[in-house]
């Protein structure tokens, strides 16, 4: 049996009176794909940020290693959080830095190489999602929405991660690019051995960064399975979801 | 229940000052902190010194340069009515340095970099940059806020001394080539009126505005919520709250250095 990277129980997040996370409960096994499918609004990108430490949770527990993050010394919660990477939807590049800068922020920042030596490994960072060294002394807002992805992949990569985490990676893509991207992220991730968490609409997306599919609805999780059953399971949630059905379980007036 | 509406009305919007005073308290000693304790990042203090000082400079110094003139003028038409027209370069030096310098270069940069800093900080916010930073093992308000803090202090008083000596220039211009006043004679009444204080009072009304207005501009900008709209309600925020700030401190601060 595989060890849990990222145990997660009984996590509950409100806003006021609505009730975001309701009691969430998930298991991510070292080394393992793990896709959260739902519905806009239905808090995955809260349940992301609450394992990143953005979002301070009402209650439960959220384990990295058999560590309660929650519960843990600002420093320790802080070293592991430091093993995690992470795309943002819209890429989240700074306007400000060049792409080079970019990739190579994290390394600048904690001043681990000299600027120089940064600059190579960026370069070398962005080979590896297929971006040539021209690109590195662009400014984002000179590049299309394929090669911020990119680029934020690259950034998200570059301190070797030992988890990842893709906050709907193919959002805004053409088919084709979000392919491309989708075989980038599945690459890097290999490469890395690294455990992952991607939340996404797409379910072509799904299936192929996935290993492990889970469905967010009312705040829960209520399905688990491999993410190649997720156009077959019998689920009636899951099912309505992945087919895009407009009638079934989920109601339209949850989705105002 | 008109009335009742009324105190839950007045309760909920001092409620909400109270909330919001104690927010900006935290904000600005989180702001501090960081910048007592490393890492620092010389690289966005050079860049947020670019921003609040250097590009404000000719903004600053048309206003210095024109107050000057304008006080120098209205002075002249004032106490030429009791032939008290030999304290004009008295009255501009002293309004220009304990001043006029400090608040008009306070609310220019307030309008031109405090809202600059809310814009930025504000659509960082709702593009995820912010979160961003954390995810990279960069604290935000060290990387963002903390370096602006100190930009704002340093810089505003470096922008007074230089609107102190314009606006003082307008004054000289008006008094001797439309006024008549001897170069000479104007000269000398405007220094042997001035004081070490006078200048020095003003450039530390001006750190404090400086810091202000960095500390309003970070502030609304990263709390700023929503799209397009949040950073444009961030960025009027930002503004309006340094302008009022800058105006009753400068108030307190008056009272503080100058009434003995």
């Amino acid at each position: 049996m595989s060890k849990l990277k990222i145990r997660i129980r009984g996590l509950k997040k409100y806003f006021g009176p609505k009730k975001v996370l309701d009691g969430i409960d998930l298991d991510v096994e070292t080394g393992t794909g793990m896709v959260v499918i739902g519905g806009s609004g239905t808090g995955k990108s809260v349940l992301l940020k609450s394992i990143l430490g953005l979002i301070t949770p009402d209650e439960g527990s959220i384990e990295i290693d058999g560590i309660d993050v929650l519960k843990a010394p600002v420093r320790d919660a802080r070293a592991l959080r430091q093993q995690i990477g992470m795309l943002f939807q819209n890429g989240a590049l700074f306007d400000s830095l060049q792409v080079w800068e970019n990739v190579a922020f994290g390394l600048l920042a904690q001043k681990k190489v000299s600027r120089v030596k940064a600059r190579d490994v960026a370069v070398e960072v962005l080979a590896q999602v297929g971006l040539g060294a021209d690109v590195a002394r662009l400014s984002p807002s000179e590049l299309s929405g394929g090669m911020q992805k990119r680029v934020g992949l690259a950034r998200a990569i570059a301190a070797r991660p030992a988890i990842m985490f893709f906050d709907e990676p193919t959002t805004g893509l053409d088919p084709i690019m979000g392919a491309v991207i989708d075989e980038l992220i599945v690459d890097c991730v290999k490469k890395l051995g690294s455990t992952s968490i991607a939340i996404t609409h797409d379910m072509a997306s799904a299936q192929r960064i996935g290993d492990m599919a889970a469905m967010l609805y009312e705040g829960q999780i209520t399905w688990t399975g491999p993410a190649e059953e997720l156009l077959t399971t019998t689920d009636p949630v899951v099912d309505q979801f992945t087919h895009g059905r407009a009638h079934g379980p989920i109601k339209m007036a949850l989705r105002k | 229940m008109r009335l009742l509406d009324a105190v839950a009305w007045l309760g909920a919007f001092v409620l909400a000052m109270v909330e919001y005073v104690g927010e900006l308290a935290v904000f600005a000693l989180a702001g501090v902190s960081h910048l007592l304790l490393p890492p620092y990042f010389p690289r966005q203090i050079g860049r947020a010194f670019m921003e609040i000082g250097y590009f404000s400079l000719p903004v600053v110094a048309l206003t210095a340069l024109f107050t000057g003139m304008v006080l120098a003028l209205q002075s002249y038409t004032g106490f030429s009515r009791f032939g008290a027209e030999s304290a004009i370069a008295s009255v501009v030096v002293l309004s220009v340095t304990r001043e006029l310098g400090p608040v008009l270069a306070g609310l220019m940069v307030s309008g031109r970099a405090g809202a600059a800093m809310a814009a930025e900080l504000g659509t960082m916010r709702v593009t995820d940059q912010i979160d961003a930073l954390s995810t990279l093992s960069t604290d935000p308000m060290k990387y963002l806020v903390a370096p602006r803090l100190l930009a704002g202090t340093i810089a505003l008083p470096l922008l007074v001394l230089l609107a102190d000596i314009l606006g003082v220039m307008g004054g000289y211009l008006v008094g001797v080539y439309k006024l008549g006043f001897s170069s000479g004679g104007y000269l000398t009444s405007t220094f042997s009126n001035l004081e070490a204080q006078d200048v020095i009072s003003g450039l530390i009304k001006a750190a404090v505005f400086g810091f202000v207005i960095a500390l309003m501009g970070c502030f609304n900008g990263y709390r700023s919520r929503g799209g397009a709209q949040g950073v444009g309600a961030a960025t009027t925020s930002a503004v309006v709250s340094a302008s009022i700030l800058i105006l009753a401190l400068d108030y307190v601060l008056t009272q503080v250095l100058f009434v003995k």
